[in-house]
Order: C-alpha cells, then sequence, then structure tokens
C-alpha cells in the first residue's frame, strides 16, 4: 500500500469509528428514554397526582413528593437568583479592576463544579444541627446555593455579550452608571439571564444529593417549611432501592416526571432564547 | 509642528469649545499631541485624517467619555462656554446632557422607540405624559423619521433598518436639547441612501446645534461641513474653513492627504 | 408654510425655553445620582463578597466536622480501608480508590467517544442534522442522575451481568496482568458498571465544549490544510485538535470534575461494599456513594465526623483538579500568546 492509499485509508477509517461514536452516544439516549417510557407510563394517570406516596404494599400516588419539589424548586431559585445576578452584575461591570472579581470569577468555578452532596453535607452542618431537625428550608437553602453559581456564571457570560457602545449610547445621554447597567445593560441582556435561570431551575429538579440530609423525606402532606418535606428525587430512591412492586412502579413514574420536566425546561430556555436575543 | 489655524472671517461668531494644549494617552500611549483648536458655535466642524490620526478620540474629550474606561487619561483644558470639562470637579452627567454623541454603530436600546427617545428626557426632565408625547414626536420630526415610524412607535427600536436605527440615536440624542452634537462617523455603517439622509439631517441640525463630525469620507466633510480639521498621527495640521482647507491648504500635509496621495 | 413645517414651529420649543436643560439640572440631583452609583457598587461587591464568604463557610464547616476524626485517625484515615461502624474503627481507602477508579474509567471510555462525537458534528454530519443531533446528545446531559442510576440498577446491570460480563471474563480475564481486573462474579454491580455509567453520563459535556471549540477554528485555517491536500482526518487531527487544546483541556476537566462528584448514578451501581479487590467486576463503593448511603444513619460523633472527613476530601479533590486545570489552561494560553 503506498502512502497515499494507506492516507485515504485511515481518514475512512477514523471518520467510520466517529459515525460509531455518535450512534454509541444515541444508543444509550434511546435506550434510556425507551426504559423510562416503558416503566414509568404504566403507572401514569390521575391517581399519580392526587394521592400521597402508599404505606409499603398499597398503591397510591406521589401527590406530596411532587408538590414538595415544586415548592422548594421555587424558594430556592427566589432566593438564589437575586444573590447569583447581582454578583454577576459586579463581575461584569465593576469588575475589570481590583483583587475581588478574579477571585470571585475562581471561587464560582469552583462551587459549580463541587459536587452537591458536599453542598447539602454543607447545610447539614449549619443549619440542620443547629435547627435540630430536617427542614425544607433547609432543603431549599442547599438547592439556593447550586443555583446561584450557575446564574452567576451565565449572568456575567450574558452582559459580557453586550456590546460597550450600548453602554457608551446610554453613558452619552447623562445617565448614571447604575442606571446605564440596570435600565439599558441589564436589559439587553434580559434574554439570556432568564434562559440561565431557567437551566439552574432544570438543574435543581433533578438534584437528589443536596436534599438527603437537609429536606429528608415526609410521608404525608405537609407544606411546614419547618418539618421534612417529601420530594421526588429521594422518594424515587427510598422506592426503588426498596423490595416492593408498588413503590418501584411509582420510582419509575416519579423518574419519568422528573425527566420530562427537566426535557421541558431545556427546550424552553432554548427556544426562549433564540427568539428573544436581538441581534447586534 | 505649528497647527495652521485660520480664524473664522465672521468676528460675531462664537467659539463654543477651546481645546488648549490637550495631550491624550491610552496607557503609555500618546494619542493626542498638544492640540490647540477652537470649535465655533452653531456650525458644524469635520475631523478629517487617516486612520488612527487620533480624531475619533478628540471628539471622545468633548464629552468625557474615555472616563469609562481605565488608563485613558486627558491632560490639559477644553472650555465649554468657559468651562472647563477636564477639571475633576466636572460632573459628568451633567456635561453628557450638554454634550450629546451619536456613534458609528447604531445602538437602539432594547426597548420601544418611544422608550427609546424618552429614555434621556426621563433622566432630567419629569414631563406630564401629553409633553413627552410632543418632545418624543418633535424629536422624531426632527430626526425625518417621523412619518416612518408613527404608526408603531411602541415597537422595539431594534425593529428599524440600519438607517432608520441610527436617525432613531439622532432622534434620541436631540430630545434632550443638548447644546453640542458629537457624532462619530454616523454615517460609515450605512448604505449610500441612509448616508444622504444622515447628512440632510446635518445640515438642518445645525440651526440650532453646535455640530462635530468624525468622518473618514473627505467628499462627505467636504458636502456636510462649515469648517473642517485635518489631523495626522495625534497631531492636528491644519485647522479651517472648509472651502479653502479642500481648494487651497495650507500645508502640504494636508494637500497630499486630500489629493489622496496616502491614506 | 407646509403642514409638516408648521407642526414642526408649533412643537419647537419657543426661543426663551432653549435655554438647555443642562443648564437647569440641580446640583443636589446629581448628588444623588452619584450616592445611589455607590450604593449600587456596594451592593452588587457585596453579593460578590457573599460567594467568597460562602467557599469559606463550606471550608470551615467541613474542617470543623471533621476534627474529631481528624483526632482519632490522623492521616492513616486515607490509607485505611477497614471500614466498622460498630468498633468505630474508619479507613476511608475504600471510597476515595473508588472515587479515583470510577472517574479514571469514565474518562478512558468518555474522551475518546466524545471526541468521536464532536468530530461527527462539525465534519461528517449533513448541516442539516447538526443541531438535532447536538440538542439530543445535550439531552443525555440534562436526565437527572437519579434516572441514570435506576436505569442502571434495573436495566444495565441484568443485561451487563449475563452478556457482557461472562465476555469479558472469558476474554480479558484470562490474560496474565491485565486478568486480575476481569475476575469475580458476574453480577453487573461493581466499579466497572459505575466507570460506564458516569462515562455516559459525561460523554455530553466533554463532546458539547469540543464542538464549540471545533466550530470556532478559523476557515482559512482548515482550508490551507485542505489546500495542502490533507484528508480531513489530517486536518483535525494537525491543524483543529492542536488549535483547540486549550478548550479541549477544559472541557475534559469538566467532565472529570463531574465524573468525581456524581452521587445518585453511582450510588445505585457500585455496590456499596467497604472492601478493597483488584477486579473491577467487585463492589466497591465511592466517596459520595458512600456518603449517600450512611449518612442519614450514622449514628455517633465519630461516624459522622469520619464520613465529614471523606466530604472534605472529595471537595478537596474537585478542589484540585479545577485549579489544575485553570493553571494548565493558563500556562497553554500563556505559551501560544494568549490564543483561545
Amino acid at each position: 500500500m503506498n502512502l497515499y492509499t494507506k492516507r485515504l485509508f485511515v481518514n475512512r477509517f477514523n471518520l467510520f469509528v466517529s459515525l460509531l461514536a455518535m450512534l454509541f452516544g444515541l444508543f444509550w439516549l434511546a435506550w434510556i428514554l425507551y426504559t423510562l417510557v416503558i416503566a414509568g407510563f404504566t403507572a401514569l394517570g390521575p391517581s399519580l397526582f392526587l394521592q400521597m406516596t402508599p404505606p409499603p404494599g398499597s398503591s397510591g400516588g406521589l401527590l406530596n413528593p411532587i408538590a414538595g419539589s415544586l415548592l422548594m424548586a421555587a424558594v430556592g431559585t427566589l432566593i438564589g437568583t437575586p444573590v447569583g445576578i447581582m454578583a454577576g452584575i459586579y463581575l461584569a461591570e465593576f469588575g475589570s479592576r481590583g483583587w475581588l472579581a478574579p477571585v470571585t470569577r475562581f471561587i464560582n468555578d469552583v462551587l459549580l463544579s463541587a459536587p452537591s452532596i458536599v453542598i447539602g453535607l454543607f447545610i447539614y452542618e449549619v443549619y440542620v444541627v443547629h435547627t435540630r431537625h430536617f427542614s425544607a428550608w433547609a432543603g431549599t437553602m442547599a438547592l439556593a446555593l447550586i443555583v446561584v453559581p450557575v446564574v452567576i456564571r451565565t449572568t456575567e457570560n450574558m452582559l459580557r455579550l453586550v456590546p460597550d457602545s450600548l453602554r457608551e449610547a446610554a453613558a452619552a445621554l447623562g445617565a448614571s452608571q447604575w442606571k446605564v447597567i440596570t435600565l439599558v445593560t441589564v436589559r439587553a441582556a434580559k434574554a439570556g439571564i432568564v434562559t440561565g435561570v431557567l437551566l439552574a431551575v432544570a438543574r435543581i429538579s433533578g438534584e437528589t444529593a443536596p436534599l438527603l440530609f437537609t429536606a429528608l423525606n415526609n410521608q404525608f402532606w405537609s407544606v411546614d417549611m419547618n418539618a421534612p418535606m417529601a420530594n421526588l428525587p429521594v422518594v424515587i430512591f427510598q422506592f426503588a432501592m426498596s423490595p416492593y412492586d408498588s413503590w418501584q412502579h411509582l420510582a419509575w413514574a416519579g423518574a419519568l416526571i422528573i425527566t420530562l420536566g427537566v426535557l421541558v425546561l431545556n427546550i424552553l430556555a432554548r427556544v426562549f432564547f433564540r427568539n428573544r436575543t436581538p441581534t447586534y | 509642528m505649528n497647527a495652521a489655524v485660520l480664524q473664522p472671517a465672521e468676528q460675531a461668531v462664537n467659539q463654543k469649545i477651546r481645546v488648549k494644549g490637550l495631550d491624550f494617552y491610552y496607557g503609555a500611549f500618546h494619542a493626542l499631541k498638544d492640540i490647540n483648536l477652537e470649535i465655533p458655535e452653531r456650525k458644524v466642524t469635520a475631523f478629517i485624517g487617516p486612520s488612527g490620526c487620533g480624531k475619533s478620540t478628540l471628539l471622545r474629550t468633548f464629552n468625557r467619555m474615555y472616563a469609562l474606561y481605565p488608563n485613558q487619561e486627558a491632560r490639559g483644558e477644553i472650555l465649554l462656554d468657559g468651562e472647563n470639562i477636564l477639571a475633576p470637579s466636572q460632573d459628568l452627567n451633567r456635561l453628557r446632557a450638554k454634550v450629546g454623541m451619536v456613534f458609528q454603530k447604531p445602538t437602539p436600546f432594547p426597548m420601544s422607540i418611544y422608550d427609546n427617545i424618552a429614555f434621556g428626557v426621563r433622566l432630567y426632565e419629569t414631563l406630564p405624559g401629553r409633553e413627552m408625547d410632543e418632545r418624543v414626536e418633535w424629536a422624531l420630526r426632527k430626526a425625518a423619521l417621523w412619518d416612518e415610524v408613527k404608526g408603531k412607535i411602541k415597537q422595539s427600536g431594534t425593529s428599524l433598518s440600519g438607517g432608520q436605527q441610527q436617525r432613531l440615536c439622532i432622534a434620541r440624542a436631540i430630545a434632550v436639547r443638548p447644546e453640542v452634537l458629537l457624532l462619530d462617523e454616523p454615517a460609515s455603517a450605512l448604505d449610500p441612501i441612509s448616508t444622504g439622509r444622515i447628512e440632510e439631517l446635518v445640515h438642518e441640525l445645525k440651526a440650532d446645534y453646535t455640530i462635530v463630525i468624525v468622518t473618514h469620507n473627505m467628499q462627505q466633510a467636504a458636502r456636510v461641513s462649515d469648517y473642517t480639521a485635518y489631523m495626522y498621527l495625534g497631531n492636528l495640521v491644519e485647522f479651517g474653513v472648509t472651502d479653502e482647507i479642500f481648494i487651497k491648504p495650507k500645508m502640504k500635509e494636508t494637500e497630499d492627504y486630500i489629493t489622496g496621495r496616502f491614506g | 408654510m407646509s403642514a409638516v413645517a408648521q407642526t414642526v414651529e408649533g412643537l419647537t420649543p419657543s426661543p426663551s425655553d432653549r435655554s438647555t436643560v443642562s443648564r437647569s439640572i440641580p446640583d443636589a440631583s446629581l448628588r444623588r445620582q452619584h450616592r445611589l452609583d455607590q450604593l449600587f457598587r456596594h451592593t452588587t461587591r457585596f453579593f460578590a463578597f457573599l460567594v467568597l464568604a460562602l467557599l469559606v463557610g463550606i471550608l470551615a464547616s467541613l474542617l470543623i466536622g471533621s476534627i474529631p476524626a481528624f483526632r482519632a485517625f490522623g492521616f492513616s484515615f486515607l490509607t485505611t480501608s477497614h471500614w466498622n461502624p460498630v468498633t468505630e474503627e474508619f479507613g476511608a481507602l475504600v471510597p476515595i480508590v473508588g472515587t479515583l477508579v470510577t472517574s479514571a474509567i469514565a474518562l478512558l471510555i468518555g474522551i475518546p467517544v466524545s471526541f468521536g462525537i464532536a468530530l461527527f458534528l462539525t465534519e461528517l454530519s449533513p448541516p442539516w442534522l447538526r443541531r438535532p443531533l447536538g440538542t439530543a446528545i445535550e439531552l443525555l446531559a440534562a436526565i437527572p442522575s437519579i434516572i441514570y442510576g435506576m436505569w442502571g440498577l434495573f436495566v444495565l446491570a441484568p443485561v451487563f451481568g449475563d452478556h457482557v460480563l461472562p465476555l469479558l471474563i472469558g476474554t480479558l480475564g484470562a490474560l496474565p496482568v491485565l486478568g486480575q481486573l476481569f475476575r469475580g462474579a458476574p453480577t453487573g454491580i461493581g466499579i466497572l458498571t459505575a466507570g460506564i455509567i458516569l462515562a455516559i453520563m459525561i460523554i455530553p459535556f466533554i463532546s458539547a465544549v469540543m464542538r464549540d471549540v471545533f466550530e470556532i477554528v478559523p476557515a482559512v485555517l482548515k482550508e490551507s490544510a485542505y489546500a495542502l491536500g490533507s484528508t480531513t482526518w489530517e486536518v483535525v487531527w494537525n491543524v483543529v485538535l492542536p488549535y483547540t487544546k486549550v478548550g479541549v483541556v477544559g472541557g475534559v476537566m469538566l467532565g472529570l470534575g463531574r465524573a468525581l462528584g456524581e452521587t445518585m448514578a453511582v450510588t445505585f451501581v457500585i455496590g456499596n461494599a467497604h472492601k478493597l479487590s483488584p477486579s473491577l467486576l467487585a463492589p466497591g463503593s465511592s466517596i459520595a456513594s458512600t456518603l449517600a448511603n450512611e449518612f442519614t444513619e450514622a449514628v455517633g460523633d465519630l461516624y459522622s465526623s469520619a464520613l465529614i472527613e471523606l466530604g472534605l476530601i472529595l471537595f478537596f479533590i474537585t478542589f484540585v483538579v479545577l485549579s489544575l486545570s485553570k493553571l494548565l489552561l493558563l500556562r497553554l494560553a500563556r505559551s501560544e500568546g494568549q490564543r483561545t
């Protein structure tokens, strides 16, 4: 084989292997989604959303975990988003001078890649231990701590995308700096910032580890933020690992619900971003 | 290098801006060297010169836009109506309410056309609804944009075409009734027809505003301005009445640039 | 006078109030704006500080929580594999090894596959297919880890144990040295399965980053290579990959960080045993899975403290990985003259 033929062969071979890699990835996606749908679909029904989690052996629904997850995700996002946006504004708009911005950016990266179970551990140590009981507040705070780095990162990136000429145009009219930032710059980056928040919500919806030792779980209906609160991921964990058929059934249903919710959020965020971002 | 500065023939013309011994630095780079210049009131003055000569830099000292960035520094004096705007005590927001600017790239704010115009006005005036509507309409008419947008004034400013967006920016700048208008290559990103409209606009606006326009297009400077300053490598080479600069320049460097021998 | 001119006349401010706005702005309102500017700057800075405080808080609480365990075991905590809650003897070796080995397996499988996917998406795929395929791969990242865990336990593990593992044991297990890795009962639960699931989980992250950086390679660069007669593969291997070195390393580190901290997927399939074994097929545990399984049941201060010290170690490992990657990226960027 001369050199040229060999090169052609290598080229064909490697490109073929890349096709295999693509199929490899798609294969797992298909298999997982197929499993989810088959196993979870049969358990879907109105009772799922109307009944509480049952004791072992009997049938029921997932009403309290769904409600609990929604509640904690909402409050966690409400707490984490303003913190993230403000810090993101600092990094993008005031971050060119001084030491605080580069340090904060680095720390934010650390927090972003920190294992979420460590976040749960932290909240356990500072909150649960002191209040002597598990609670939804603890779970909410753990979720908020996961939201914050995501929102900081996306907010800063989106603000940086706003061209300087827009800031200058506002300043040229005599607007003071805080007005330039809040009325023009942030507004221009609005779509991207909202997308970041949506992605953060999608992320915390599927998180189990931070809730394991903070919100724990609750068999019954409760919206008391000071008590343990039922939530989908921990319920799925408990039910899936159990030997009871009805519980495992519910676990798959719950898994399907979470996955659908997360996928919908992701697609929403994508579409929202594409439609609302002004092109400069 | 001594600049050849011609005093305007009519002594009755006021000098709105007087630049005295201005030096400008980007970090260590000496971008403007000992500029001495007077901008007459209610006339159009053009800054021309090859890329990098400092004309935009000089323009941006007039509203201290450079102050937004670290490492950019101006030394010397710039007197606006007798007050030195380079003094540390000068309030930048007040200065910028007095000296408006339009940029090379159209920069509509992400809000409705109405709110774009009202933005600057709302900073310093509280106008009741009807008066604000009138001011917005006035500014849009002055910028020759009213007829094209009067039906869609609540639509986003970014939905307009390039030429329309730039006229929107001009309307936005004059809505706050500044005394000076700085135009930094306002038509360079636009097609020829929009460029023509902008030039007409400049001609109309000079009745009420002192206009300084930076342009890399010599023919535009000749068409539009009353006075022209030719700059090269940070120096002011020549300043005078436009017709005289273009027909019989005093400095050889000016003549070389104008006849296209370089740049 | 035309109607337009009349209207303009009517709207133009009369000479008397042409005294422009700027003269009439009161000093007080300007000062107020400056105070608000300061307030705003301080407020945003406060929130940035909060992030700093958060990290310090996390480190502090983990350190304080680990003190009892540290006092009891010292540094031998890292080298002991013995884990007995009853006699209160704890050693972190098994979880640490489990964490590192599963992540290593994940990278070994994940990096080549991600590269293949990125290559396919940027060079081979027809343009209309690019976005849907890219989105599909990104969906893999969106699937919550607990789903991976359940699927791994109920679907993958049995299939693996019944069909794939006996094959591996028969072939690779028979090899002299390497064979040790593939011995034991093919239950489908163990370090290997956990590593494979982790690989599937990190593939979307690494391939997304690779694809992004591959796409911003300037077309002229690739075209000059093609113009010399290079094949597609040669362009990618010799031009694109070196150009995107920095981003690729970043993507890999991102994937590694995720693999190290992944909890739920691993917990379901790793077997949760505190025994060290040379075989990849044997059950083991990772730091995260140990915490997930045992923390709520831990009785006694020493037990909890040992678990917290495990958490501290995990945090430390991910911190080191992240810092190393940033350093590497800095050095690479500097050696290339700050090219992205």
